[in-house]
């Protein structure tokens, strides 16, 4: 009894190449005929550049300001990779301590959840004053903490998520401890855990450009939005957007890539049904 | 005359009650065993049959030291169920075959070898000795959700037998299957069996199954399980496709029927009993 | 005879062909949408439903939440007991007590500027100011402000983006285009166009809204899209057997089916919203919020560090209070689903 298989199947990976392009070229094409339609609107329209710039506007300032946007970017990613390695270290810690004491874990988790939900940016003017108002370690600190509860959460859950099965298991093979917690705890934890990464990422991102909005040098990314916005400088300020914007992407891809390479199975299975 | 040293397997009066301990299960306590007495010899191929919660997952785990047992004794190997699991006497297959995503199959097979320390050479020759033996071997390098399902139980049998266990539990293993992958997986077993040499005992719900594979079919009740009869398979040792169509097969299939419907009453009462003395009553 | 076990395509697969007319779904999921149901549950996980929804359920989280908040309360103390400036206490909270202490330490982050006495903070809530108004009454006022934008948006967001998911639903070439461009809208900081929105209206209050709908848009719309189509491909059939309608399908399967995910969606919504909200009114000079509040306590934190703290719990109340109120919703809403487990992956 033999069953054709509906689409070639990569032995080694569950997934193609050529599906993961095809799926995104409807998604390019729009986004380009969206800016080409933001860009005639402007153009035919006449909008005057303080209320909405046009593409080609925004693109134009990316060049002619690169020198100083680029030193802003730079500024700020500091703020965000110094908040990721902190946060991130501090939630997979928490989050180890959490999981491992079971007690702990059920009256900590539900705080955690709500604590999540606490508009962490409000801290940055504390932070502000405990670190300085002008210095980037109070802006990475506002990252930090937004980034803790998701991966200490999702650290909780991924080394609670074997299955009893996989226990009984490795019960069955008289494993240590030890061995249950290399073995199978970790990584059955893995994809979790680089999801809270990918997510830390992006909230880190946000974190260090909100904390600015509360009070940064000139120089950072954040302020540079705002500053520009209150002159009315929209292509600027677009332009910078644009950094921001790319500095996500950038930092989402590579936790994806990493993930590809250190947990390669836990996204070979997109092609069979859900 | 059979020899003590030649029985691996002895139960004595042993009995399962779940929920003793205080915990706030709804229903109170459940007796899922009583008075269970069974001795297996060495290179048997035992198959535990019965309704469902007639408590042969609880017996199989009673055996495999995942579970203890609230009266009786159990012996494994001539140690305590605790000792012959630290010492890693049987290797267990579960109905689910619970291979590991993040290891290829190769690897899924070496995780007892690793968990005893053995080196990288022995693990990776032994893995792939096991691997051979289930016809795996072109798949070593594969993951496991590319094989289907009757390929994983395979590899979680290989992973099974890599320490050389002197006993094999397996509960329901194929149960996930559909009928005709089942049975060439007997077949399958039945070679590997022969190959091994273990002692199986093997959990089933499925009565052509356990006629086909087994040596003697214990016969449970349902809960409180008790034994209710055991049958002797006198089929040829070479058990083949054929076999399935022979007289005797057919009529051990009844006898076994016949010992499930006996234990349906519960308590062991065969139902024409249980009417009469209704009649009696009324 | 091993050959043939050996076929892997021995697994049936419910992979369901796509019928033209959009009733059953294409069953296989694209790594986008994969990634994106591990990204909406690392942001808010699924509340964990008792089974029987016992009036117990609550009482642990609760225990637990009030000890961490007293523990928190011991610690800081306790550090301020050994490294912060003298004590020379006088009344907490209205009782008359007499703690005179020099920590043996000298630290600068615990010191009365940065870590205010907690009981300080408290009280500070009950100043009054020149207008005769409490800290807490002021305050109450700017949260309400905050969470008028901010509710405002969220339903803003929520509908909007409820009728985005249900138009790409039927429109499959509108998905495929625009699925990825929302998928990719979560990897980006969109917060930070604020600044440019609310000045570039110059809507004042409203664009405030404005900020905190397109913040819960983007992953109502994502979460909706995810849970209609989450439906097990069975009962798409089914509706199919009975030649039930578009609306019909939408109505009685799909919209059912996704609230699980909704409400995921919704939690992220409502906390981002709150966010959106006060960070709209930064760059805004309004100062009737939250938002402004916080950037004035920050400036006169030298002279009263109490009154950026009381703020500050204010904001936390505030998020925590909207997101209690969409977990109450979702309970309610919910109750008969099958619960899943804590810990578990809906």
């Amino acid at each position: 009894m033999t069953v054709a298989h509906a689409e070639p199947v990569d032995a080694a990976r569950g997934w193609s190449l050529g599906a993961q392009v095809r799926e995104w070229v409807p998604a390019l094409a729009f986004f380009v005929g969206a800016i080409l339609a933001w860009e005639l609107l402007v153009r035919i329209l006449g909008i005057k550049q303080f209320i909405l710039p046009s593409p080609v506007a925004i693109a134009n300032a990316v060049v002619t300001y690169f020198p100083e946007l680029w030193q802003s970017a730079t500024y700020t990613l500091v703020e965000i990779l110094l908040g990721l390695a902190i946060g991130v270290v501090a939630g997979l810690l928490a989050g180890m301590v959490t999981a491992h004491f079971g007690a702990f874990r059920e009256s900590v988790l539900p705080f955690a959840i709500a604590a999540n939900s606490v508009p962490i940016i409000a801290f940055a003017p504390i932070f502000n004053n405990w670190f300085g108002i002008d210095k980037q370690l109070s802006k990475a600190m506002v990252a930090a903490v937004i980034c803790f509860f998701p991966v200490m959460i999702n650290t909780v859950r991924g080394l609670t998520s074997a299955s009893p099965a996989a226990l009984e298991l490795m019960r069955s093979f008289a494993a240590t401890d030890a061995q249950i917690l290399r073995k199978v705890r970790f990584p059955a934890a893995l994809p979790y855990i680089f999801t809270a990464l990918r997510v830390a990422t992006t909230l880190a991102t946000i974190g260090a450009i909100i904390g600015e909005y509360f009070g940064a040098p000139k120089v950072s990314l954040g302020q540079y939005i705002v500053t520009y916005s209150s002159y009315l400088n929209f292509e600027r300020s677009w332009a910078a957007i644009v950094f921001a914007c790319a500095i996500g992407i950038t930092l989402y891809i590579a936790v994806v890539v990493v993930e590809r390479i250190v947990a390669p199975w836990t996204t070979d299975r997109t092609t069979r049904a859900g | 005359m059979i020899e003590s040293s030649d029985i691996v397997v002895e139960l004595t009066g042993v009995s399962k009650v779940f929920g003793l301990s205080g915990g706030r299960a709804a229903g109170g306590t459940v007796e899922a065993l009583t008075g269970i007495d069974l001795s297996v010899r060495r290179g048997e191929f035992i198959s535990l049959i019965g309704p469902s919660g007639c408590g042969k997952s609880t017996l199989l785990r009673l055996v495999g030291d995942l579970t203890s047992s609230t009266g009786g004794t159990v012996m494994v190997n001539g140690k305590t169920a605790e000792r012959a699991r630290l010492d890693r006497d049987y290797g267990m297959v579960f109905q689910a075959p619970v291979l590991f995503d993040w290891r290829t199959v190769q690897k899924n097979v070496e995780l007892p070898l690793e968990i005893t320390g053995r080196s990288k050479a022995e693990r990776e020759a032994k893995a792939r000795e096991m691997l051979a033996l289930v016809e795996l071997s072109e798949f070593t390098d594969h993951q496991p959700w590319q094989l289907s399902g009757g390929m994983q139980q395979r590899v979680a049998i290989a992973r099974a037998l890599a320490l050389d266990p002197a006993i094999l539990l397996m509960d329901e293993p194929f149960g996930a299957l559909d009928e005709m992958t089942r049975e060439r997986m007997n077949l399958e077993l039945l070679r590997i069996w022969d190959r091994t040499g273990t002692t199986v005992i093997f959990v089933t719900h499925s009565i052509p199954e356990a006629v086909f594979l087994s040596t003697r079919v214990v016969v449970m009740s349902a809960r409180p399980g008790r034994i209710t009869r055991v049958v002797p398979i006198d089929l040829p040792r070479e058990r083949s496709v054929e076999t399935r169509e022979m007289e005797r097969y057919f009529e051990l299939v009844t006898a076994v029927r016949e010992g499930l419907r006996d234990g349906e009453g519960g308590a062991g009462v065969a139902p024409s009993a249980r009417v009469r003395a209704e009649g009696l009553s009324a | 005879m091993t050959s043939e076990l050996n076929d892997p395509g021995v697994e049936p697969v419910t992979g369901i062909d796509d019928v033209p007319d959009g009733a059953v779904p294409d069953a296989r999921l694209s790594r986008a949408e994969v990634e994106l149901d591990q990204d909406l549950e690392a942001y808010q996980p699924p509340t964990p439903r008792a089974v029987a929804a016992t009036r117990r359920a609550w009482v642990r989280p609760l225990i637990g939440f009030i000890s961490i908040v007293v523990a928190i309360g011991l610690i800081w103390e306790g550090a301020k007991w050994i490294g912060g400036d003298p004590w020379d206490v006088s009344s907490i909270l209205g009782i008359p007590v007499s703690i005179v202490h020099t920590p043996p330490f000298e630290w600068k982050p615990v010191n009365d500027i940065n870590l205010p006495h907690t009981w300080l903070i408290v009280e500070s809530f009950f100043a009054t100011d020149a207008n005769g108004e409490t800290l807490f009454q002021g305050l109450l006022g700017a949260a309400l402000f905050t969470f008028r934008g901010a509710i405002l948006g969220f339903f803003l967001g929520a509908t909007v983006g409820m009728v985005l998911a249900i138009v790409l639903i039927h429109v499959r070439f509108l998905e495929r285009a625009l699925l990825p461009l929302l998928v990719a809208s979560q990897t980006v900081p969109i917060i930070a166009i604020a600044p440019v929105i609310v000045v570039g209206l110059k809507a004042g209050w409203l664009s405030i809204a404005i900020v905190a709908s397109y913040l819960t848009f983007f992953p109502v719309t994502i979460a909706a899209i995810r849970g209609m189509r989450s439906a097990d491909p069975r009962a798409f059939e089914l509706l199919r057997s009975y030649a039930a309608r578009d609306r019909t399908v939408l109505w009685r399967l799909r919209l059912p089916a996704s609230a699980p995910y909704l409400f995921t969606a919704f939690k992220i919504g409502a906390t981002a919203s709150v966010v959106g909200a006060i960070v709209g009114e930064l760059p805004s000079g309004i100062r009737d919020g939250l938002g402004g509040t916080l950037l004035t306590a920050m400036q006169y934190y030298s002279i009263q560090p109490e009154r950026l703290w009381a703020a500050i719990a204010m904001s936390a109340l505030l998020g925590i209070g909207c997101f209690m109120l969409v977990v109450l919703a979702e309970h309610w809403t919910l109750r008969n689903y099958r619960p899943t487990e804590p810990g578990a992956a809906a």
